[in-house]
C-alpha cells in the first residue's frame, strides 16, 4: 500500500504530522494549559520520518540531493531544521521550542505544496555529477535550516523580553525558557549557521574559480549577502555590540534573507526539466 | 450511630486567626497521644500539628470516639469546647479522607500549592507510625493521601509560581537566568527582607552572593550568616557590573542606585542582562534603570503583581485538583468501607501503644 505512494504524498503525510504538532501546541494554548511537549515531539519526529522518506524517494529518483527546485529546496530548508530541532532541541528543554518548531516545519512544507508551479519543473544535473557541488548546495541549504531555527529561537527570545519588560510572566508566557539561555542558544546557532555557510561557499568558491560564467551574478551576490549578515552579526554579537533585541531582530531578518535569496539561488540553474511524481518502487 | 468511622477533627487557619491558633497549638503529642490512649473505641489516631492546623485523623469504634478525642483535646488546652465546635472542623467518611488528600496536596494551605505541608503531614504520619497509634485504616489512607499529592502536583498546576516576595524573586531570577548556579547575587540593605530574600537565593542554588550595607559589622554579620561575601556601600557604583541580581532593601530615603552607574556597568557587561529587584520603600533603585537594554527593573508593587496572579492561576488549579483527588478519595474510600464493615474489632493498636520520644514542636506551615 505504502510503495503506492508518491514522493508528494508521502509529504503531504509529513506536513499533516507536523500541523498536528502545531494544532497540538494551539489547543494546549488556547486552554491556557501547559504545552504537551512529548505529544508534539513525537508529531515531529513522525513527520520528520515520512519527510525523510519522501525526500529520499525524490532523491532517489534525481540521483541526488533533491534540490532541483523551489519546492524541493523549501522542504530540504525545513528538513534541515528540523533535523536540528530534533538532535539538539531537545537540550533546550523547552515544549514551546518544539511548538515553534512545528510552526515552522507546517508552514514550509504546506507552503511548498500548495504552490503547484514550484514542482513544475525542476533542474536536472544541477550537480553536474561533481560531488563538491552538491555539498556545496546541501550544506548551504542546510545553513539555511539554521538559520530557520534561529529564527525560531529568536521569536522566542523576543517574547520572552516582552514578557519581563512588560512584566507579565504568567500564562503561556511562563512556558518559555530564561532569557540567558535562549540568548546563549541564538549565538550557538548563529555560530553554527556562519560557519556551515561559509563552508559550502568555501566549497562553491572552488567550483566557481573554474567557471565563473556557469554562476549567476544574482546567486552570488544572493548568497554572499547572506554569509556577510550572517557573519558580521556573529561577530558584532560576540564582540558585545549587538544584542538583546537588536540582535534577535537581525536574526530573523537574517532567516528572511536567506528565504528571499532562494530565488535567485533557483533562477541560475539549468537546465529545466519537467518535474514527474516518484513512487517507492518505481 | 454505632458503625465504625474514619474521622477528622481539629482547628485551621480557616476559621482560627493566629491568637486562636496560638491556644490551640500542641505542646507535646506524644503526651497527648498517651492521654488519647485511654479513649474508649479509639482504634487508630494521628495528630498533625502545624502553625495553621491542629487536627486529628481517626479510626473510631463509633462517632463518639471522636467527641471522645475532641473533649480530650480541649481539656488538655483549656479551652472551651463550645468555642472550639464554632470553628473547628469534623468530617467523616470520604469526605474525611478527602480532606487530608487536599491537606497533603497544599489546596488547603494558606498559601496555596506550598510544598512545605507535604512533608509536615509525613512527619506526623511517621510519628504516628512510631507509636504505634495507626492501624490498617490510617496507615492505608495516608499512603493514598501522599500517592494522590504527588499525582496532584504533577498533573496540575498547583505548584506552579510562589507567592512570598522572596520566592516571586527568585523565580523571577530563574525567567532571567535559568539556573541560579552561576549568578552572581549582591543584597544592598541588611534588614529582614533583604536576608531573606538572599536566604531565598541561596536555596534555590546561587552560591555566589554579597551583602552591602552602611553599617559594615551588620553587613558583615548578615553575609557570615549566608556564607556570603560584603561590599562596602561607598563602593556600590564600582561594583555594580559585577553582579546579575542586586536585590534593595535599605532604608534610605533617596535612591542610592543611580541610573547613571547602571549605564556605565552596563557597558562594562552589555551581553549579560541585569536584574534589579527594588524591595524598598521609598525605592533604592532610580525608575528610569528600567529604559536601559539588558536591564529588568522590579518594584514591590511588580513583585505583589506577579504574587496575586500567580496565587489566581493556582487557585484555578484547585478544581481541577479536587476532581482528581475526589476520585482517588472514593476509590481509597470503598476499599476503608469494606474494611471497616467486615475487619475484626479491636486488632488494630491502641494508640499510645508504643513508646515515643517527645513530639516535635509545632511546625511552620507557609
Amino acid at each position: 500500500m505504502f510503495a503506492d505512494l508518491t514522493d508528494r504524498q508521502w509529504l503531504w503525510c509529513a506536513a499533516g504530522f507536523y500541523s498536528v504538532g502545531l494544532l497540538l501546541g494551539t489547543a494546549s494554548l488556547v486552554r491556557g494549559g501547559r504545552i504537551r511537549g512529548l505529544l508534539i515531539y513525537g508529531a515531529i519526529l513522525a513527520g520528520y520520518a515520512l519527510q525523510f522518506i519522501g525526500l529520499g524517494v525524490r532523491g532517489r529518483a534525481a540521483g541526488g540531493c533533491p534540490l532541483g527546485n523551489e519546492f524541493e529546496i523549501f522542504q530540504f530548508t525545513a528538513w534541515s531544521a528540523i533535523t536540528l530541532y530534533l538532535v539538539v532541541g531537545v537540550t533546550f528543554r523547552s515544549s514551546v521550542l518544539g511548538y515553534f518548531t512545528s510552526c515552522l516545519g507546517a508552514a514550509l512544507t504546506i507552503l511548498s505544496l500548495s504552490i503547484p508551479s514550484w514542482d513544475a519543473v525542476r533542474r536536472t544535473h544541477i550537480f553536474g555529477g561533481n560531488p563538491w557541488i552538491e555539498l556545496h548546495a546541501s550544506l548551504a541549504i542546510f545553513s539555511y535550516g539554521v538559520f530557520g531555527l534561529l529564527a525560531l529561537t529568536s521569536t522566542l527570545f523576543l517574547f520572552r523580553h516582552f514578557s519581563l519588560k512588560s512584566k507579565r510572566l504568567g500564562g503561556w508566557f511562563s512556558f518559555l525558557p530564561s532569557i540567558l539561555d535562549l540568548d546563549h542558544i541564538e549565538v550557538r546557532l548563529l555560530g553554527t549557521g556562519a560557519l556551515l555557510l561559509t563552508l559550502a561557499l568555501l566549497f562553491g568558491s572552488i567550483y566557481w574559480s573554474r567557471d565563473t560564467a556557469n554562476v549567476g551574478y544574482a546567486k552570488l551576490t544572493a548568497t554572499v549577502m547572506v554569509w556577510a549578515v550572517a557573519s558580521i552579526a556573529f561577530a558584532l554579537r560576540v564582540s558585545g555590540r549587538l544584542i538583546s533585541k537588536r540582535f534577535a531582530w537581525t536574526c530573523l531578518a537574517l532567516f528572511a534573507a536567506a528565504l528571499l535569496s532562494l530565488g535567485a539561488v533557483d533562477e541560475s540553474r539549468h537546465p529545466v526539466a519537467p518535474a514527474a511524481e516518484h513512487r517507492v518502487t518505481p | 450511630m454505632t458503625e465504625p468511622c474514619l474521622f477528622v477533627i481539629g482547628a485551621t487557619h480557616h476559621n482560627a486567626p493566629v491568637e486562636v491558633r496560638e491556644k490551640l497549638a500542641v505542646d507535646s503529642e506524644s503526651a497527648l497521644r498517651g492521654q488519647l490512649a485511654s479513649v474508649q473505641g479509639l482504634r487508630e489516631i494521628a495528630i498533625l500539628n502545624t502553625c495553621n492546623r491542629v487536627e486529628f485523623y481517626g479510626v473510631g469504634a463509633s462517632e463518639a470516639a471522636l467527641d471522645s478525642v475532641q473533649a480530650v483535646y480541649c481539656a488538655r488546652q483549656q479551652f472551651e469546647v463550645g468555642q472550639f465546635e464554632k470553628i473547628r472542623i469534623r468530617l467523616t467518611g470520604v469526605d474525611a479522607a478527602l480532606h487530608l488528600f487536599e491537606v497533603a496536596s497544599g489546596i488547603d494551605s494558606q498559601l496555596v500549592g506550598e510544598n512545605e505541608i507535604f512533608g509536615q503531614v509525613k512527619e506526623a504520619y511517621a510519628a504516628a507510625q512510631a507509636s504505634g497509634s495507626t492501624g490498617a485504616v490510617l496507615n492505608r489512607l495516608f499512603q493514598k493521601a501522599f500517592q494522590a499529592a504527588k499525582h496532584v502536583r504533577t498533573h496540575t498546576g498547583i505548584s506552579s509560581g510562589r507567592v512570598s516576595v522572596a520566592n516571586v524573586a527568585v523565580d523571577l531570577a530563574t525567567n532571567i537566568f535559568g539556573s541560579l548556579a552561576d549568578a552572581k547575587v549582591l543584597v544592598l540593605g541588611t534588614g529582614e527582607i533583604g536576608e531573606g530574600t538572599a536566604k531565598a537565593f541561596k536555596s534555590r542554588g546561587a552560591d555566589d552572593l554579597a551583602v552591602a550595607g552602611r553599617r559594615i559589622e551588620r553587613a558583615t554579620e548578615v553575609a557570615g550568616g549566608l556564607g556570603a561575601g560584603t561590599v562596602k556601600f561607598e563602593e556600590l557604583d564600582s561594583h555594580l557590573a559585577s553582579y546579575d541580581i542586586i536585590v534593595c532593601s535599605t532604608s534610605a530615603p533617596t535612591a542610592v542606585v543611580r541610573t547613571s552607574a547602571i549605564s556605565a556597568a552596563m557597558k562594562r557587561r552589555p551581553a549579560r542582562p541585569l536584574l534589579l529587584i527594588d524591595l524598598a520603600l521609598p525605592r533604592d533603585v532610580e525608575a528610569s534603570a528600567a529604559d536601559l537594554q539588558n536591564v529588568f527593573l522590579y518594584n514591590l508593587d511588580d513583585l505583589a503583581k506577579i504574587a496575586e496572579s500567580n496565587r489566581a492561576a493556582r487557585e484555578a488549579e484547585i478544581v481541577r485538583c479536587r476532581e482528581l483527588l475526589s476520585q482517588r478519595a472514593a476509590g481509597l474510600w470503598e476499599h476503608v468501607q469494606r474494611y471497616l464493615a467486615t475487619g475484626p474489632d479491636g486488632d488494630a493498636p491502641k494508640p499510645g501503644s508504643a513508646a515515643s520520644g517527645p513530639a516535635p514542636a509545632p511546625r511552620t506551615e507557609a
